[in-house]
């Protein structure tokens, strides 16, 4: 059976046991001995740590241990996880340590793992230890942060300024010098946190047979975590796992890797015995990364009829207490707010700064609903302030097709050109205009506001770096069973990677699914890995599976036509064997084929053929592949309470060649239900000593099915000349135009009160004072 | 080890007989100590729906009850939901052909939100579904497929009815 | 987040749990767990005794009786919510109940629960400031009634004694024919109300308001029955802008603040809900000329 075409959806192979409830996601793993963890956090944002006292937690029954930094000292050839990405921007080093040892500097960071009998019980012993804090002044905004004269985040650290760099290219002091029009915007973006609906968690054990220290793992990325455990541990590849079971999400906290998992690993290797830690709910909250505020003063300078002549201006990103992953969000989202568009000359100032709260590290999207947004809000500036209809505006400024591949200026953060690779941005974009109506809302925006209701329509573009190489490596094996098995670095947490790599395999070898076996997120199976993050798996390990499986096919078939004296363009594979097209009788098992490869004592292997059969393919892209969409929302404004409700949405999108049409729709929906949450419901809100005010389910706002609009989607594909099956990534589309179309929607509705939106989220509360605000105003001008 | 008291407790059609400290989860009794792991915890405060059950019928979350007060009840887990290991319930066919899981956190609460549901309201609107799946969080689908699956699931069983 | 230790206690009599409250020292009632299990499993409470209801026969039930609604305040809100004489006779109730949390909310969640736990813009606590209930209470000195308007003590906090157990709340009924409306502004599908209003009106054939009764929720500790605006509709022809004029006495009222919404907003929703609450209870009113 082929792989479906499109309309042809029919499940996948990860449905079955997610279904039925049989599926094994970290906290199902038993295993005999096992220990449970539970972690001592700082309750304070800034602290110094003066003693630790465990005696009443250790005495506790059931307890087997309570570990403290000095207890992990002596396991650990470093105490520090230096995991950031390099970059030559940064000012400090600030690493999480294992366990904090004399300062705490967010609320949240572990102190003391427990180690009992139950969770049950680790907890009440986490309750026992005493900590003795000496509180210090905490900076909870960052760009109170760059102040002279602000407190430190870390009381030895230099000041406050992790990194900084510039991004830009072209002549801008020229460019805004001869301008017909400067507009200047400032503009806060708040994003907040992955919650996934699955916390982290870690098992680890040691099997003292093989010296070996398994880690299952809720991570997003396993060889990386098996490289940064194993530097930490000074224990080799070889005496070392990580390994995922079914992942809850990630959504990008998960590819980071944590001092619960060093804590939990080395208590595993002290014990003797399994140590299980699952992260809960409130954990997530404080301990587990997420995004947070970045400050924008921009300006763009356009000429008379809205063409973008430069932009530039500033940013303030608030990185958190440390470093855990690089400088990549903010990178990203400088390296985005261009892109659709042609803009001749940028500038971006960006400084990072610390606070005293859990580190910055992307979340879906990874800066790009940021630069995006940046971008609308600008544009919808001109088009306002010019008397242009915002899609026309849009229009005269968007790369055009015939400039395809575009190269602009810019790199990323690994020095690699950002080459718009393939795409129609303008059709792109009237596709979507045409589907929702775009031309014929005035009127009915007129017959609304007769009748005393406000709708108001917005859009956004976005342009998208996926694909983020070099590579993802795949190991296609058919073994004597005739089965085919399938080995990636590519980590799977809900994406369907699975499916994805199981249908590109089968679509060369037989096409049959049942026949494929997929080995994902283990770092024993395969020896190089990168991770699922930044929409590359199908990029990266789709090719990667693509080539192999080609290069097994055209081995299999040469061997088969050795031996069954056919010509090898006379063969087909259907299921698992392969036979001579039109005499069915002639035919040959895959099996038959991998047992003649794996050869015999004293026999030539047929063919002339290289033993085995299976082919390991590490396809390398340097360049990322650029995705492209346009998202326009229709809302409406209860204007007594400030209410949004998203009446429509309908994204056009194209991300190259769909390897699954149903698939990439279900990536796209997911996306935007988290774009929706950062316009309008999802706050991460710290008061001015860093403590967490919104820190349940109750507070921090996920959007819920009544909420959630029925998204419309519109397909276009540019295949990318950059790999061989053409695609592009999909995972982060929809979260990165959402809130930028829903925020220009709800300043076109408010426009006759005037109202001028550059912030995200917007709630209730300051909607009606925009509306209020704007009956003032109308108030003292007559 | 804490208080416990001794439960009988039917789950899934199998009776039970444990003994049971009296601050255990219900959720945590039926993952760790029935083994029966498709039931997830998402928040341990009543919110995300993940550990969602049938009790007595009605649907309830997990985490808010103490495995003690499930003495002489009777219990459906998402693992009871099937009618047998070959074969799938028609909204757990809905759920696959779909699309109305990614991850497959959040389904087992929604498959068991849903069996309710659908048996009490077995002809309903979109909008009903939604306000149906409002206690149940899921992170990855934007609920889409969720809730197309669940409408394609009413139309299965009211065909089965038929049939 | 797992609950501390504490020990269990399962009563199965009134008398039983009056027994136990008696004698325990930092006991907590356990009714639909809706409320009490989020606090144990965070750890915000440490109670040496839980004392669980859910097996005590007689607690639960609906009736009629002399003009109101008696019911039993281990009735769940699922019960509530479906039962026909609720619908028919405080359709206030049926509406509100709709409002409360989720499916699985309400399959366990109790009436008593609710009372007891006064959150500050709980739906039935709104529905029994509306109705003037009484709440019934039963302790080791007995019986005794507590007419609601008494039954907050302070924020989240009610008016009985340690060795007390609400045992039923009673509803006096308003006549039919009257209006009635709970609207609530909340930021999701069944979340907590920002600020609820539930209105209630009785009027004559031509339209003249013989009574009414006005409650905010969500805006103070406890539900604001709002006098004011009650008075100064009686006797008025029911029409909009008499609602809308009265109704802005509501922003004087002191609102609390928290992270999901400042005072001012509380105080301007409280004008605008209760507006459209009285606008929509006058339309359901039956019987006018």
């Amino acid at each position: 059976m082929p792989p479906p075409g499109p309309g042809e959806y029919r499940g996948r192979i990860e449905d079955p046991p997610l279904l039925r409830g049989t599926a094994q996601f970290v906290d199902d793993i038993r295993l005999p001995g096992m220990l449970h963890a539970a972690f001592v956090r700082s309750p304070l944002g800034h602290a110094a740590i003066r003693a630790v006292d465990a005696a009443a937690a250790r005495a506790l029954a059931g307890v087997h241990a309570v570990l403290t930094r000095a207890d992990l000292r002596p396991h650990l050839l470093s105490e520090f996880l230096a995991v950031g990405l390099p970059s030559p921007s940064y000012k400090q080093e600030v690493d999480r340590p294992a366990l904090a040892g004399d300062d705490v500097a967010h609320v949240g960071e572990p102190v003391a793992i427990v180690v009992a009998e139950s969770r049950y019980l680790a907890e009440d012993a986490a309750a026992l230890v005493e900590v003795d804090y000496e509180e210090l002044p905490a900076v909870a905004d960052c760009r109170a942060a760059l102040k002279p004269g602000a407190p430190r985040v870390h009381r030895n650290g230099p000041h406050n300024l992790v990194a900084e760099f510039d991004m830009g290219y072209g002549d801008v002091a020229a460019a805004f010098a001869g301008a017909a029009h400067v507009f200047h915007e400032s503009i806060w973006q708040h994003r907040g946190g992955s919650h996934s609906i699955e916390c982290r968690g870690d098992v680890a054990v040691y099997d003292p047979l093989e010296d070996r220290l398994t880690l299952w793992s809720s991570t997003q990325a396993p060889h990386a975590a098996m490289r940064a455990l194993g530097a930490m541990l000074g224990r080799d590849e070889n005496r070392l796992r990580v390994v995922t079971p079914d992942v809850g999400g990630g959504f990008g906290p998960k590819l980071v890797f944590y001092p619960e998992d060093v804590a939990t690993s080395v208590a595993a290797l002290i014990l003797r015995r399994p140590v299980k830690w699952i992260e809960d709910r409130r954990e997530h909250f404080t301990a587990t990364t997420q995004e947070r505020d970045q400050f924008w003063e921009v300006e763009i300078a356009v000429d008379g009829a809205g063409r973008i002549l430069g932009l530039r201006g500033a940013l303030i990103h608030d990185h958190g207490a440390y470093t855990a992953r690089g400088v990549n969000v903010p990178y990203g989202a400088a390296q985005t707010v261009t892109l659709p568009y042609v803009v001749p000359a940028y500038r971006l100032e960006v400084k990072l700064a610390l606070t005293n709260k859990v580190p910055v590290t992307p979340v879906r999207g990874a800066g790009q609903p940021q630069g995006a947004f940046v971008m609308e809000r600008l544009l919808d500036r001109v088009a306002r302030e010019l008397g242009i209809d915002r899609a026309e505006l849009r229009r005269r400024n968007l790369v055009p097709p015939e400039r395809m591949p575009y190269a602009t200026p810019l790199k990323t953060r690994g020095g690699i050109p950002v080459v718009l690779d393939s795409g129609d941005y303008p059709k792109c974009q009237l596709a979507v205009l045409d589907r929702a109506q775009w031309d014929s809302f005035p009127a009915r925006q007129n017959a609304a506001r007769a009748k005393g209701r406000y709708i108001g329509i917005g859009l956004a573009n976005f342009v998208e770096g996926t694909g983020r190489g070099p590579f993802e490596p795949v190991t296609v094996r058919i073994g004597p069973s005739g089965k085919i098995h399938v080995y990636s670095g590519a980590a799977a947490m809900g994406q369907s990677t699975k499916t994805m790599l199981a249908d590109l395999v089968a679509e060369q070898l037989g096409g049959d699914r049942a026949n494929v076996t997929v080995t994902t997120g283990d770092s024993a199976a395969i020896s190089l890995g990168i991770g699922g993050f930044n929409s590359r798996q199908a990029v990266m390990a789709g090719s990667s599976a693509h080539v192999a499986a080609l290069k097994v096919r055209e081995k299999a078939l040469m061997v088969a036509g050795h031996l069954l004296e056919a010509a090898a363009e006379d063969l087909e594979i259907a299921g698992a064997e392969i036979r001579v097209k039109g005499a069915p009788t002639m035919r040959i098992s895959l099996a038959q084929i991998a047992i003649a490869l794996a050869g015999a004592p004293g026999f030539m292997l047929p063919g002339g053929a290289a033993p085995g059969l299976e082919a390991t393919e590490h396809f390398v892209v340097d360049a990322m592949t650029y995705a492209n969409g346009t998202a326009v929302a229709e809302v409406e404004i209860d204007i007594e309470t400030g209410a949004v409700a998203i009446k429509r949405f309908v994204m056009a999108h194209d991300c190259g060649r769909a390897l699954d049409r149903t698939i990439v729709d279900g990536q796209i929906i997911g996306g935007v239900a988290h774009g929706i949450g950062n316009a309008l419901y999802e706050w991460m809100g710290f008061d001015d000593n860093c403590q967490p005010v919104t820190a349940t389910f109750a507070e921090y706002l996920l959007i819920t099915a009544p909420e959630m609009p029925q998204i419309e989607l519109v397909h276009q594909e540019s295949p990318t000349p950059l790999n061989p099956l053409g695609v592009k990534g999909v995972g982060e589309s929809g979260v990165i135009p959402a809130a930028a179309a829903i925020v220009s929607a709800i300043e076109d509705a408010l426009a006759p009160f005037g109202a001028h939106i550059a912030q995200t989220p917007i709630r209730p509360a300051e909607i009606l004072a925009l509306i209020e605000a704007g009956r003032r105003r109308h108030a003292d001008s007559l | 080890m804490g208080e416990t008291r001794k439960i009988i407790v039917t789950v899934n059609g199998t009776r039970h007989e444990a003994e049971v400290e009296v601050r255990y989860l219900l959720a945590d009794f039926l993952r760790h100590q029935l083994g029966l792991t498709g039931t997830h915890l998402g928040c341990e405060h009543g919110v995300c729906g993940a550990c969602t059950i049938l009790f007595d019928g009605r649907s309830a979350r997990s985490c808010l009850m103490l495995a003690v007060q499930a003495n002489g009840h009777e219990i459906l887990t998402v693992e009871g939901i099937a009618p047998g290991p070959d074969k799938m319930h028609p909204l757990q066919e809905a759920f696959r052909d779909n699309h109305g899981l990614q991850c497959g956190f959040c389904t087992p609460g929604m498959l068991t939100t849903l069996i309710e549901f659908l048996r009490d309201n077995p002809d309903p609107t979109e909008q009903e579904v939604r306000v149906a799946i409002s206690g149940n969080l899921c992170r990855c689908t934007g609920y889409q497929g969720i809730v197309a699956a669940a409408l394609d699931a009413a139309k299965r069983l009211q065909a089965a009815k038929r049939g | 987040m797992k609950p501390p230790p504490f020990r269990y206690h399962d009563p199965q009599t009134l008398g039983e749990i009056v027994g136990l409250l008696g004698t325990l020292e930092n006991a907590k009632l356990l009714a639909g767990g809706q409320s009490l299990m989020p606090m144990l499993n965070m750890r915000f409470v440490l109670p040496d005794h839980v004392i669980d209801l859910n097996r005590v026969e007689g607690l639960s039930y609906i009736r009629e009786s002399g003009g109101a609604l008696e019911i039993g305040a281990m009735t769940r809100q699922r019960d509530l919510e479906f039962s026909d004489l609720v619908a028919s006779r405080c359709p206030l109730m049926h509406e509100a109940i709709q409002q409360i949390g989720h499916r699985q909310t309400r399959n366990r969640g109790t009436m008593g629960g609710s009372l007891c736990h006064l959150d500050p813009s709980a739906e039935l606590v709104s529905v029994a400031a509306a109705l003037d209930a009484t709440v019934t209470v039963t302790g080791r000195a007995g019986e005794r009634r507590i007419e609601f308007a008494e039954f907050p003590r302070a924020y989240m906090t009610p008016a009985i004694e340690a060795d007390e157990v609400v045992t039923s709340l009673r509803l006096p009924l308003w006549p039919k024919g009257h209006g009635w409306a709970f609207v609530e502004f909340a930021r999701r599908h069944g979340d907590f109300a920002i600020v609820s209003a539930a209105a209630l009106i009785e009027e004559d054939e031509n339209g003249k308001i013989r009574r009414a009764s006005l409650t905010l929720g969500g805006i103070g500790p406890a539900p604001v029955r709002v006098r004011e605006v009650e008075q100064a509709l009686v006797g008025q022809t029911a029409a909009a802008e008499l609602f809308g004029t009265a109704c802005e006495a509501c922003r004087k009222l002191d609102a609390m603040a928290d992270v999901q919404a400042p005072a001012s907003y509380r105080q301007h929703l409280a004008a605008v809900l209760s507006r459209r609450a009285l606008e929509a209870a006058h339309a359901r009113v039956q019987g006018r000329g």
